[in-house]
């Protein structure tokens, strides 16, 4: 059955199209991507990725019927319902999405996993989860939401709040601030981008590079909180991201099943090879930055931080795939949810077996 | 161990006349942990199980790796009874640490093996005492110096084999099953079995106060741990993610469940795993990969003690709010705090019943028994998905961590039920659902899977307030209605849990409840205080929260009933109040708190005390 059919879900039934609308390649329109209607400010970043969010999954064609949707609690956190209302969300507890999405994982690795996770979610709360999530390879693309502040609970620094920011009271962020990147380089993330939710045109092949990436896939999107941290002073202010925001390049997202049409000159572009055949060409701008050098990749965050540097693009992708933790385990392919009696409970001559050997 | 001499008159047989008693005897060792006396124990145990007496072990030891005083007792007894005895018949005296404390403690009369170079710290004369020259006898037969510290406890195992009559061919079998693949091992082993045993017959009085004679009670019946017994069960339910972080007394359940699982659970054509185990960061991570699990469709478990559950209590919160299966093990230790890691208690039945924040309830399977263990694992995997909720079995240390005599057990009959679950095809047919509505009367929705391929089949799963269509909802209505249901389903569920055993006397005089690990010592207590003290008892053993309903008929047919518990705030009891607050004055609590396992003089003295009705 075809989700835009007219049965599907209210969320898919309201587009009465005078022309049709166009589909992707599993022949879904947009619409079938569609969730509800956000509850959130106006202005806010997260509803920008949101939108990409939903372009990304639509235009590489992923079933909504494939995807999980995890998320923590917070601003960021809400947001895995406005997009794909067609696929299962699991909106759990405050950052424990990380050890949720695990278990669903391995409950069913055939389902697609995005966690949609705020700074206070994984920065601080759900830390450890975030970090043991990365050290286990498991195949999730994990986007931070992340404004420097607890929108929520309206304004509170979070852990990402850089140096020398200001709270909308006045006074000033003394504490280091928390860089997921750089932690999720060295817990051995193989795919580490930063990006910023006004900046589509970078952010969607992002995400696609991160869907394709197979592993453990971390998308750090600076997304202003325009209610509570937009004031002068705030370095995650729409209009500080705005005027700091430095791509390292200009990125491009070519999918295993279309050619690749630009032409690029000698040097001037890096492509990153993903597992399943997609390539992210990087194309050169003012650096001269190689994500594929771990040392680097480090380097370039810390750098980033002590200049203070909105650096954004693919920070990091490892030239060398890892096992995911799927294959860590040495899982059977089927979805372990799903295996009938006979394959989960031994014969009886087992039980004998071991009862033999404690008499 | 106590301090102070026990002078309480035991609940064992003396003999006026030099005649030994036969096959019944507290045996009990104190060495350092770290020694590898745990094998010589064990050789011990399995020697007497081998000749057909009933017997147990507890291992009393302490938080730590190597070094500190640990005591093994074993009690063998003709009628079954293996609960612990607060005094032993027959003591091991090796470790410097204890051994003033342990000889002080012991009663009149009884026998001391004492180690030679620890008799110096012999005070009493009132006990019947051999000095043994363990340094002496190793050094004999074990060439390796490096060796002998372990070696030697072998030495005791052959002098309490002589001592007990044991016969020398048994031993000399368990051993060869103790290290079973180690032929050396086991050859230096037996030959300081022998050396004490030649050892004793030479120097040691004829007269042995206690000895074992063959019988044929043990014929058939297996010997293991509550943490082994479990991870079978869980195997057996069809477990296909567990998740844990270590913490005593539950690690050994999780590293059962490995080595089972591992061996077992692997593809025949594929050689691959139909489960996945996770050793997690944190108990909060367990719990969240095990609902996380339960929401996609896994059958899913963890195992922990208090301080985990303690942690878990948010997202328990959750997965009963979202209704999502999972299986929690507690195997209970002594808290609060960290507590005695590696006593036992019954003291998390009230925090672990209302486990979270808001109203929250649980149902608790409650075992005591291997063969429970085995059976409550599958039918928690079982009763988790057909209620969608979270459900603990509670357990302890001394049922997971000691050793238990048990009939083999039988494989399931009764095929998975796999819960309220629909497919595509199902959402084809009734053009939807609504994820929380009570369809059925039972208070249990019909829940998707994620990856169902179905237009209808999706919803949104959260920890906030939602109507019964799984949409986000604040509405006061919306809100009560759902705690509403959830308090249906709980209930609803308690004549669907394991119903209590109750067990009558004729003209009872007293009543009690218990459950767990107390069945053993309330066992002998009700033969104790009908054939000693002329006072037969009705007892129920309860083996789920909520309670059936026949306990309520069990209380109400009783002016008093006490239940008894290894907890100071009788927390069943107030449980049990709660539940019937009409006859809550009719309940009271025995209790036992002091992390040794309890034992039938507790329950004896508690009864006699105020738990009997005027005569």
């Amino acid at each position: 059955m075809s989700i835009s059919e007219p049965a599907g879900a209210p969320a898919v039934a309201a587009a009465p199209a005078a022309k049709p609308a166009p589909t992707n390649r599993i022949g879904e329109t947009m619409a079938a991507y569609k969730g509800a209607a956000s509850t959130l400010c106006a202005g806010c970043g997260h509803d920008s990725i949101t939108s990409q969010l939903i372009k990304a999954f639509f235009e590489m064609g992923i079933s909504p019927y494939d995807v999980a949707k995890m998320s923590g609690i917070g601003c960021s956190s809400k947001t895995t319902a406005y997009f794909m209302s067609l696929s299962h969300g699991f909106n759990g507890v405050h950052g424990r999405a990380a050890a949720i999405a695990t278990g669903s994982y391995l409950a069913n690795r055939r389902l697609v996993h995005v966690c949609v996770s705020g700074d206070g979610d994984t920065a601080s709360i759900g830390l450890g989860h975030f970090l043991h999530m990365l050290r286990r390879n498991l195949p999730i693309v994990y986007v931070i939401e992340n404004n420097g502040v607890y929108g929520l609970t309206k304004g509170q620094f979070s852990a990402t709040a850089d140096k020398g920011s200001t709270h909308k009271k006045g006074f000033e962020n003394e504490q280091t601030p928390i860089d997921c990147c750089a932690l999720a380089i060295e817990m051995g993330c193989e795919y580490v981008a930063r990006s910023f939710s006004g900046d589509v045109k970078q952010l969607v092949p992002l995400l696609k590079g991160a869907l394709a990436h197979g592993g453990s896939a971390v998308v750090d999107v600076v997304s202003p909180c325009v209610t509570f941290n937009n004031h002068e002073g705030s370095t995650k202010s729409l209009k500080f991201a705005r005027e700091n925001e430095d791509p390292l390049h200009e990125v491009g997202f070519v999918p295993y099943y279309e050619p690749i049409t630009a032409d690029y000159a000698e040097g001037t572009t890096i492509t990153i090879d993903l597992p399943d055949q997609s390539k992210l060409l990087l194309r050169k701008l003012e650096h001269d930055y190689d994500p594929r050098d771990k040392i680097r990749a480090l380097e370039l965050c810390h750098r980033a931080q002590e200049e203070r540097l909105f650096l954004t693009g693919l920070i990091y992708h490892s030239p060398v795939r890892g096992r995911t933790l799927a294959e860590q385990m040495n899982l059977v392919d089927e979805p372990l949810a799903h295996l009938p009696e006979e394959r989960v409970r031994p014969a009886a001559e087992v039980l004998a077996e071991v009862m033999e050997a404690y008499r | 161990m106590t301090a102070s001499p026990s002078t309480q008159p035991a609940f064992r047989n003396t003999t006026q006349d030099n005649e030994p008693v036969i096959n019944d005897v507290v045996i009990q060792v104190a060495t350092s942990n770290g020694t590898g006396s745990q094998s010589a124990n064990l050789v011990l145990l399995r020697t007497i199980f081998q000749m057909g007496v009933p017997v147990g072990g507890k291992n009393m030891f302490p938080s730590n790796i190597q070094g500190l005083p640990t005591w093994f007792t074993i009690r063998a007894n003709a009628q079954g009874w293996t609960a612990r005895r607060r005094d032993a018949d027959l003591f091991v005296a090796m470790n410097v640490e204890s051994v003033e404390e342990d000889i002080a403690a012991l009663r009149p009369g009884a026998t001391l093996v004492l180690h030679a170079d620890l008799e110096k710290h012999l005070t009493r004369d009132d006990l019947i005492v051999h000095v043994v020259p363990f340094g002496r006898l190793v050094a004999e037969v074990c060439p390796d110096a490096r060796l002998r510290r372990l070696v030697v406890n072998m030495i005791y195992v052959g002098v309490v084999a002589w001592l007990l009559e044991l016969d020398m061919e048994e031993v000399g079998r368990a051993i060869a099953k103790q290290f079973s693949g180690k032929p050396k091992a086991a050859d230096l082993n037996l030959a300081a079995a022998r050396a004490g045993h030649a050892w004793a017959e030479a120097n040691l009085p004829p007269h042995r106060p206690f000895v074992i004679r063959r019988m044929d009670r043990t014929a058939g019946k297996i010997i293991m741990d509550g943490n082994t017994a479990m991870a079978l069960g869980l195997m057996y339910g069809g477990l296909t993610v567990f998740a844990w972080y270590p913490i005593t007394p539950s690690s050994s359940l999780a590293e059962a469940l490995t080595d089972f699982m591992a061996k077992y659970r692997h593809d025949a054509e594929t050689g691959k795993a139909t489960y996945a185990i996770v050793q997690a960061e944190d108990e909060l991570a367990a719990i969240g990969i095990v609902t996380g699990a339960g929401w996609a469709g896994a059958r899913a478990a963890t195992a922990t003690s208090g301080p985990g559950i303690s942690l878990m209590a948010e997202i328990v919160g959750l997965a009963h709010f979202a209704e999502i299966p999972a299986v929690v093990i507690d195997v209970q230790r002594v808290g609060p705090s960290t507590g005695l890691p590696t006593r036992t208690s019954q003291g998390d039945m009230m925090s672990a019943y209302y486990l979270s924040h808001g109203d929250t309830r649980h149902p608790l399977l409650i075992p005591a028994t291997l063969a429970e263990c085995y059976e409550f694992a599958m039918q928690a995997l079982d009763l988790a998905e057909r209620l969608q909720t979270p459900v603990f079995i509670m357990s302890d240390l001394d049922l997971g961590m000691n050793l238990w005599m048990s009939e083999p057990f039988a494989p399931p009959t009764r095929p998975m039920d796999r819960g309220k679950v629909l497919t595509a095809q199902d959402l084809d047919r009734l053009g939807g659902f609504a994820r929380y509505r009570d369809v059925d009367g039972d208070g249990i929705g019909w829940r998707t899977l994620p990856g169902t391929r179905h237009p209808k089949a999706a919803y949104f799963t959260q920890g906030a307030g939602h109507d019964d269509a799984a949409k986000r909802s604040e509405k006061p209505a919306d809100w009560q209605n759902n705690l509403d249901r959830l308090r249906r389903k709980i209930d609803g569920a308690r004549n669907n849990l394991p119903q209590p055993a109750i067990q009558t006397m004729d003209n009872p005089r007293a009543a009690l409840i218990g459950y767990g690990t107390s069945d053993e010592a309330i066992a002998e207590a009700r033969h104790i205080l009908a054939t000693q003290h002329a006072t037969p008892t009705d007892y129920l053993r309860l083996r789920a929260l909520p309670p059936a309903d026949s306990v309520r008929e069990f209380i109400a047919a009783h002016s008093r009933v006490f239940v008894v518990e290894q907890n100071r705030d009788a927390q069943v009891a107030a449980i049990l109040q709660a539940e019937y607050p009409d006859l809550a004055p009719r309940i009271g609590g025995i209790v036992h708190y002091n992390g040794l396992p309890l034992d039938a003089h507790t329950v004896v003295e508690g009864v006699l005390s105020k738990g009997s009705y005027a005569p």
